[in-house]
């Protein structure tokens, strides 16, 4: 799966899963970085086949709409959507 | 995936075309001109990876029958409009969006999840009259995305209020 790191302070595992031409997405990505916050993130329209069927089903574990961005803190609690506040007191 | 290439300067003039566009229609495109075009760009992107101008916020599957909702305007613009002063993607916004009285704020997605796809959605909020339906000497068709309504024997190829293409129409009386 096309995963890129992105370093910062260690706040646990960070996955955001976005789409390489969503607005939403790179706010929320743009965010992560302001707060200086190690993520990890992929584009799922830039990925292919099987591979976006597997990223799509692990999106969907969290977000059952299966939309983006989607931010996965831990592999426990999910953020949908660029919800400043929300993802502000995440990381505080 | 080859790489798509997105000219800035054809991405200022699909912008000031979709501008217009949405002006003649009583729309208003987002103020907020970086993030617009970028939207602009990503519905570029996707015209030339798909085929057509999937949602640049959500995941199109590259096949038109399924993605037909999706396409911009998509079928959920207006009730997201009425509902949260601004489309999914906030491309299209309200009145107090466009004058900068509000800011757009997350949309919640409305399209169904992947698993229940193909299934009508209802969006309207108003009670129907539950009157009969007269025999009528036309057929009379829906445009999904605006509502526009039209008795002929098929659809109009463009729909003259918002442009959108044939596909999106569906036989209403």
């Amino acid at each position: 799966m096309g995963i890129e790191h992105v370093s910062g302070k260690n706040k646990g595992k960070v996955m955001l899963f976005a789409l390489s031409t969503c607005g939403w997405c790179n706010k929320t990505k743009e965010l992560l970085r302001e707060l200086g916050i190690g993520f990890d993130y992929t584009y799922v329209d830039l990925l292919e086949g099987k591979e976006q069927d597997e990223a799509m089903n692990t999106v969907e574990r969290f977000n059952s709409s299966g939309s983006f961005p989607t931010l996965v803190i831990d592999n426990k609690k999910s953020i949908v959507g660029f919800k400043e506040q929300e993802i502000r007191e995440a990381f505080r | 995936m080859a790489l798509i290439e997105i000219r800035p300067e054809d991405v200022v003039s699909l912008y000031h075309f979709l501008e217009k566009e949405a002006k003649d229609g009583g729309y208003q495109l987002n103020p907020d001109a970086e993030f617009t075009k970028n939207l602009v760009a990503g519905l570029m992107k996707n015209e030339q990876r798909y085929g057509y101008r999937a949602c640049p916020c959500r995941l199109a599957s590259g096949k038109k029958e399924l993605d037909l909702d999706l396409i911009c305007p998509c079928d959920y613009r207006d009730p997201d409009l009425d509902d949260f002063g601004a489309c999914y993607c906030a491309l299209y916004v309200s009145d107090d969006i466009a004058k900068g009285r509000k800011t757009p704020a997350p949309v919640p997605e409305r399209r169904l999840p992947r698993s229940e796809r193909g299934k009508t959605i209802v969006t309207h909020t108003i009670p129907l009259s539950s009157s009969p339906v007269p025999t009528l000497p036309f057929p009379v068709w829906r445009c999904k995305v605006c509502g526009y309504l039209c008795a002929r024997d098929q659809p109009p190829g463009i729909c003259p209020i918002c442009k959108v293409t044939r596909d999106r129409f569906e036989r209403f009386m």
